[in-house]
């Protein structure tokens, strides 16, 4: 990096991803929006947009499921769900409140940390059991570096209702056998035969499953970032609905404090 | 007796307390920050930086942090109408957006490590690790210890402080550095920085940044890396804040829109 840098990107940026020509066309990755990916599903177009890759309609009914199933949790409760329902209850915008649940969503309890630190450990560990070394030893090292290993345990429950019905889709579109997914539950036996009570959730599941479809750890990140969009519209719509500043509203008395003393300035 | 907290789930802070009004719970009648009155006593007395300073630290500051945090506060107020946070917010502006989302614009755009709020993170954290050992220091910025696992942030591309595509430190940047060793004690880490400047940036072939000399002077104020990045983020609203606004009663036709200066190569192969 140098100051050339900067001055030969003055004049130009050289783009392959798409480029629009306002009252023409629009190219979307090489292709024409309007003539050649305009009977795409939204997911297609995501995938494709973020990959650069097409996929099968049983891969995108996957990638899809992923959604529906792991993410859309209608339910105020929810951290980010609750920042867009409080969007909605204070009468700040819809927009104001999906950007916001987004962008809280990048969290290190739940969300996209765990999500993306799961897929990479998966993709990194199966190189490794691929190249000789003993999973056991993987997940040990993992718990000694990090205390814990990405995609086990969750906050609040112990397990994870959402691996069940996610794992039936996958049976049912016969993507439920490749080597990442097998993985996943393989950790989760090797954390139970250490002695922790680190259970897979969603996370390892979902990632075991798109890394046997071929995603980069950064390309996961990208497609995921919207899959809880739906929690955050239902949440705002709900909240707004009703009358304002009622979404679990806190007294005084809510306080708990535990600082110094009264004083003066 | 069964109270309120008994059967209420509450939020717990030594920051903050009220009493309510007789008439209605949900409504204060006393606040306090940190045991001060925050309507019977702060305000009239305390200042904005001061205020800032006891809702961080949880004390009242001495008129030397107050005056170094309020020099901060002046040196970022405004990262100028070219930095890109600024830019993030006139965008917001020229298209007519709302309020919320020309700041929120400007956080997101300042939130990276390229000249953002995370660079200022990434300085504090060698402070943390380096203290005032140059070695340690040349050690990090060469060769630091990078966490290989995948996460929402992108691998940070040059060393923490340093302006990858700078050729010599810039005057704002050596003047703010110049007052905040003025403002601190001779052995404060602003003055070890000033004194060491010239050999890492020669070590590192690079001139140190903004972000370099808010981040030690931050820590300076004994302000952790968190807050540190926080505080990046609040203190350089303002000026995103009076960009969008002017920009938005100029009007989109006097923005740039870079209509021409962009370039499509068809590298594409897959199906």
């Amino acid at each position: 990096m140098s100051l050339e840098d900067l001055l030969d990107s003055e004049t130009c940026w050289e783009t392959s991803i798409g480029l629009s020509y306002p009252g023409e066309k629009v190219i979307f990755r090489g292709k024409d929006l309007f003539a050649e990916l305009s009977n795409n599903s939204w997911m297609e177009l995501l995938l494709y947009g973020v990959t650069g890759r097409k996929f099968n309609q049983d891969q995108l009914k996957l990638f899809e499921a992923i959604w529906v199933i792991c993410t859309s949790y209608p339910d105020p409760r929810i951290w980010n769900n609750r920042v867009s329902a409080l969007t909605g209850s204070s009468r700040a915008t819809g927009a104001l409140g999906y950007a916001a649940g987004i962008a809280v969503s990048e969290a290190k309890i739940y969300g996209m940390k765990p999500i993306v630190k799961s897929f990479d450990f998966l993709i990194k560990s199966k190189k490794k059991v691929d190249e000789g070394e003993s999973l056991v030893s993987l997940v040990k090292e993992e718990l000694e570096k990090y205390r814990v290993v990405p995609g086990y345990a969750r906050p609040i429950i112990k397990n994870d209702e959402r691996i069940k019905p996610l794992m039936k889709v996958a049976k049912q579109l016969g993507l439920a056998s490749g080597e990442h997914i097998k993985l996943a539950f393989d950790v989760e036996n090797k954390l139970k035969e250490l002695g922790y009570r680190m259970n897979a959730n969603i996370a390892s599941v979902a990632a075991g499953l798109v890394a046997d479809q071929g995603l980069t750890p950064r390309e996961y990140y990208y497609y995921l970032i919207n899959c809880f969009s739906v929690g955050f519209l239902m949440s705002h719509l709900d909240s707004s609905n009703k009358k304002e500043g009622l979404l679990f509203p806190l007294r005084c008395e809510a306080i708990s404090y535990s600082g110094v003393k009264k004083k003066k300035w | 007796m069964t109270t309120y907290k008994d059967k209420q789930e509450v939020i717990h802070s030594k920051i903050w307390n009220e009493e309510p009004e007789p008439d209605n719970p949900f409504a204060a009648k006393k606040c306090y920050c940190s045991g001060y009155d925050v309507y019977g006593d702060l305000l009239g007395n305390a200042s904005w930086v001061e205020y800032l300073f006891l809702l961080l630290k949880l004390q009242k500051p001495t008129a030397e942090q107050a005056n170094l945090l309020e020099t901060i506060a002046v040196a970022i107020a405004n990262p100028g109408i070219r930095d890109h946070s600024v830019r993030a917010a006139m965008n917001a502006g020229v298209g007519g957006s709302t309020a919320a989302s020309t700041l929120m614009a400007a956080i997101a755009v300042g939130a990276g490590h390229y000249g953002g709020a995370r660079e200022v993170y990434l300085v504090m954290e060698l402070w943390e690790k380096c203290g005032q050992d140059l070695q340690i220091w040349e050690k990090e910025l060469l060769n630091p210890d990078i966490d290989e696992r995948a996460d929402i942030w992108l691998p940070i591309e040059h060393p923490p402080g340093f302006d990858p595509h700078g050729v010599s430190c810039p005057t704002p940047v050596k003047q703010t550095l110049e007052k905040f060793s003025l403002l601190t004690r001779v052995d404060s880490n602003s003055n070890w920085l000033k004194e060491n400047q010239n050999r890492l940036e020669e070590k590192t072939k690079l001139p140190i940044t903004f972000t370099m000399i808010i981040a030690t002077a931050l820590s300076d104020l004994e302000i952790t890396n968190e807050q540190g990045e926080i505080l990046y983020l609040l203190l350089r609203l303002p000026g995103a804040a009076v960009h969008a606004l002017e920009q938005k009663k100029l009007g989109w036709k006097k923005y740039p829109f870079f209509m021409d200066k962009i370039k499509f190569i068809d590298d594409h192969t897959s199906t």
